[in-house]
């Protein structure tokens, strides 16, 4: 029996123990009509090697490709020691660290996350992860509205810059709470959202204006000027942000002359696979006065009855497991493991090995553009200078061709046809540190083919 | 030691990062990093060394027997962890073109059917990515279902006193009020309570069916007549499937949308506490309104492909819960574990977390210990009240829990249900050998006896963790979130 270890003497002395004659007696309170019929959709069981197998050859069907796709979800070197450690049954079969004196493994490495978080965000605290970058940017809207004193609103400002598949998660999640998201233009030469687009809003009650650095496009925003005019009109500021990025970009703490207020983003840049989008990791900082609105699992550093130093959950009053309906999510989970991996890859590259991963996607990226525009009708969209992503147009239809460059095996980007109308000809592409002269190259051949065909 | 504390400045882990690059000059000054990040300097072997020893102070369930009530701390089988790591998986973007990914999305389709077989729903949508967000996907559902029926009286969610606190939590977040529903003393909802509550407003009734008490709920029929009869919908909680699987089908029991927490009965890593993942099932009243995106086959020239199913397909639906597709690596490693167990093996899950349950609590029952609902048979659970030994020796359901982790076994949980005082909920699950059992009832009947003989060096326990007990109001009334050095320390 796959996973139960029990002998046949081992059941019948437990039969015995208890007083029946067979395990079938101990359902007997469920209505006997309700008992299940055997299970028509489900296989026959077969062996770990069967499995193996099985898995092995469907994902051998997904392999060998080159991938130029971004849009929130980044293909990065990936240090071997990350998954050995996490790997580890003692981080990988634990649970939720509630008995605190049997947990401090997890305890202290959440800790240690919460720092690199919040040092990397430049804000005063961080929290111990949430779902995903889409799920943390809907949980701080949530909190930018409990936690603005100076407004009463209810809405927010997001300009369409902005992940669009996190605007669309955001809006699934808070739809329901009567909050509404008005959606602001960006500008369609520079990519990126200019104050001119805002003034519109200028003196109206809203909780908080989204900002994303580098937004959607790759594009830098002014994110200074759009802090202090948020600030000014007496909104929050949730800054959404690329992890990596950070290491060579202003962080949200020093935006503007006040900083962000609350700071999320996708960790899945640091040391979490691909893997189809998921697990990863949302991390959310934000300044210490607004700390007892931030949900999710909060790890605070303390001292046992000994004096000796020690890692506990705290701040627990805000969470469903004690407050039930007043609390300030339900969320009860946090990404422990994919954020036990980005706390390693953080403490092994570093501050300045960070710098040079983000430097070298940059500069890919850079080298991406220069190659694919060389090809006659490929140029970039955007006049905004960016980071590690570029929208780049293409002669024709983006989708027919990301169609051709897929049977060449090249994922050539993000088709952003599907999230944006009037853009038919627009890929959002990215280089990076993973890329080299030669990827870059087969790119550029794969490209040119399929427009001269 | 944090790993702050270990850093030296210049030390690096050479190998791990590209040679380093200048920052293009296109992006302006302004814009940049002014002062570099507060993060460790260090080197490979320091981290691996340092992160190794912290796994070290973790219970686990490769280490330890877990029987955390609730939490099903079954095995996870390594195989379905290396399965979901091999390089087409992990590799595999989100967005990656379907033509990329039929092995990926195959695996994602069975697993689809699998799950409503098991559950007997109709539809299934992997995407949620924990229980709670399982749970929200599912009230939402049963909002959108009302809104479309013009039915907007329905204000209310009612839900049993003993649940699990996501629920009334989510109910909430989905803008509804929620009516508690008393609890009988032998475990069962009150019926008549639940008559008098339900009516025109309404909208739903979220349960857990074993309910947290640890007792499969007998008049469950009854209770979904009446949420029907009033117009609202059964949200099964599945929190508890373990004990049924394979035995009960919640589709059976007359529940319109449900959650499944794979990391619990799909035996994938809890990892902490995170990640889960948190499929939903619906019956035939909400297949128009599940959360995007959901996996399709299709026959194409003789040839099966699948394919997403996005709003074009699905225009009602509620909409996207996460960027992607939710917790994928989660869902590759309980679609393993499904095909390895097989339809028998399904079956038998149920089964033997349930007679593992009954065992111990028998066991208990004869050392002397309380049972909270006794008479009744355990499901996959069971209650045990503390409430004497607190009275009488002074020594709390939180004193022995501490204790029992000297005598290394991980306590189960304390003080949930919260209406039974003093309590421990005991989850054994199928994966553990009757030893183990045998093992911790000998612990418990330890801890007794140094109960009545000693009860302040039990409440002193534990002794042998790397810490003892923490001052938790130390921690929230002087919070120290993140490590600063000490030369900026106010």
């Amino acid at each position: 029996m796959p996973y139960i270890p029990h002998t046949d003497a081992d059941i019948q002395a437990m039969l015995e123990t208890i007083g029946v004659d067979s395990i079938d007696d101990l359902f007997d309170e469920i209505p006997a009509d309700i008992l299940s019929q055997p299970l028509s959709q489900v296989p026959e069981g077969i062996s770990e090697m069967e499995a193996s197998r099985l898995m092995a050859d469907r994902a051998a069907a997904d392999s060998n490709v080159a991938c130029f796709i971004g849009a929130g979800a980044y293909e990065h070197h990936i240090p071997a020691a990350v998954w050995e450690i996490v790997g580890r049954g003692e981080f990988m079969t634990a649970y939720t660290p509630y008995q605190a004196e049997a947990s401090q493994g997890t305890l202290q490495v959440i800790y240690e996350y919460q720092s690199m978080m919040a040092h990397l965000n430049a804000m005063d605290v961080s929290n111990a992860s949430l779902y995903d970058g889409g799920s943390a940017l809907a949980e701080a809207v949530l909190m930018a509205i409990r936690a603005n004193r100076k407004s009463k609103s209810k809405k927010v400002l997001i300009p369409t810059s902005v992940n669009p598949l996190y605007r669309s998660a955001t809006h699934g999640i808070v739809e329901n709470q009567g909050i509404s998201i008005e959606e602001v233009a960006f500008c369609s030469d520079m990519g990126t959202t200019p104050l001119s687009a805002l003034e519109h809003y200028a003196g109206q009650d809203y909780a908080a204006l989204v900002i994303q650095q580098p937004n959607f496009f790759g594009c830098l925003e002014d994110v200074h000027a759009l802090t202090d005019w948020a600030h000014a009109n007496k909104m929050l500021v949730i800054a959404v942000v690329n992890p990596t990025s950070l290491a060579i970009l202003a962080p949200p703490g020093d935006w503007g002359e006040a900083g962000a207020d609350i700071s999320v983003g996708e960790g899945q840049p640091l040391g979490i696979p691909l893997s189809s989008g998921g697990p990863y990791f949302g991390f959310m900082c934000c300044k210490q006065g607004i700390v007892r609105q931030m949900p999710g699992r909060i790890i605070g550093r303390t001292v046992d009855l000994e004096g000796k130093e020690g890692f506990t959950l705290t701040l627990q009053a805000r969470e469903q497991h004690i407050r039930r309906s007043k609390a300030t999510s339900n969320i009860c989970t946090n990404q422990g493991l994919a954020m036990t991996a980005a706390t390693i890859y953080t403490s092994l590259l570093g501050a300045d090995g960070l710098a040079a991963v983000a430097n070298a996607s940059a500069t890919n990226t850079q080298t991406l553009v220069a190659a694919l525009t060389e090809i006659d009708g490929v140029e970039t969209v955007f006049a905004a200078p960016y980071f590690h992503e570029v929208v780049i147009r293409v002669p024709g239809n983006a989708t027919d061709v990301l169609a051709k460059l897929a049977e060449r095996r090249v994922q050539g980007g993000f088709d952003v046809s599907t999230a944006y109308a009037g853009m038919d000809d627009a890929i959002l592409v990215c280089a990076t540190e993973t890329k080299n002269a030669a990827d870059i190259q087969s790119y550029k051949v794969a490209l040119a083919d399929v427009l001269s065909a | 030691m944090l790993i702050y504390e270990s850093s030296q400045p210049g030390r690096r882990a050479k190998s791990q990062a590209p040679a380093n690059t200048e920052t293009p000059a296109s992006i302006p000054a302004s814009l940049l990093r002014k002062q570099k990040a507060l993060l460790p300097e260090t080197g490979e072997m320091q981290v691996v060394r340092h992160y190794t020893n912290l796994s070290r102070r973790n219970f686990s369930i490769d280490t330890h027997f877990y029987p955390l009530g609730s939490c099903t701390m079954k095995y996870n089988p390594r195989g379905a962890h290396r399965a979901a790591l091999l390089p087409g998986f992990a590799g595999r973007h989100p967005l990656a073109p379907e033509v990329h990914s039929q092995g990926f999305l195959s695996c994602m389709y069975e697993l689809q059917e699998i799950l409503k077989d098991v559950t007997g729903m109709k539809g299934v949508s992997l995407t949620p990515m924990a229980g709670a967000q399982g749970e929200f996907a599912g009230v939402a559902m049963i909002r959108a279902y009302h809104e479309a029926r013009n039915d907007h009286e329905r204000t209310e969610i009612l839900i049993p006193n003993a649940a699990h606190g996501t629920n009334p939590a989510t109910a909430v977040m989905c803008g509804y009020k929620v009516r508690e529903v008393p609890v009988l003393d032998n475990g069962d909802v009150d019926v008549a309570a639940l008559k008098e509550l339900a009516g025109p407003q309404t909208a739903g009734l979220m349960m857990t069916n074993p309910s947290t008490c640890g007792v499969f709920e007998r008049s469950i029929k009854e209770i979904a007549e009446i949420v029907h009869e009033a117009g609202g919908l059964l949200y099964y909680d599945g929190a508890n499937l373990n004990a049924i699987l394979g035995k009960v089908r919640p589709g059976d029991m007359g529940f319109d949308v449900m959650h499944m927490n794979l990391h619990k009965t799909f035996a994938t890593p809890h990892g902490g506490g995170g990640p889960g993942a948190g499929p939903i099932g619906v019956g035939e009243r909400l297949l128009p309104y599940m959360p995007t995106p959901i996996v399709g086959k299709e026959d194409k020239d003789g040839e099966e492909t699948y394919r997403w199913l996005t709003d074009q397909d699905i225009p009602d639906t509620i909409g996207k819960l996460s960027a992607y597709m939710g917790n994928a690596g989660v869902l590759l490693r309980a679609y393993y574990y499904a095909r390895v167990l097989g339809r028998e093996g399904m079956h038998r899950v149920g089964e033997f977390s349930t007679l593992n349950a009954n065992y111990m609590m028998k066991k208990c029952e004869e050392a002397g210990f309380q049972l909270a609902y006794p008479g009744r048979r355990a499901t996959h659970e069971f209650i045990i009240t503390l409430s004497d030994q607190a009275k009488n020796l002074g020594v709390t359901a939180m004193d022995f829990a501490k204790r029992l982790l000297d005598y290394g076994y991980h306590a189960p949980t304390t003080y949930f249900p919260l209406l039974v005082p003093e309590c421990w909920l005991i989850e054994p699950t199928e994966t553990e050998a009757p030893d183990a059992l045998d093992g911790f009832i000998e612990a418990m009947k330890s801890i007794q006896k140094e109960a009545e003989e000693n009860a302040e060096m039990v409440k002193g326990a534990p002794y042998t963790q790397p810490v003892r007990r923490l001052d938790d109001v130390k921690a929230a009334r002087e919070l120290d979130l993140v490590w600063k050095p000490a030369a900026s320390e106010e």
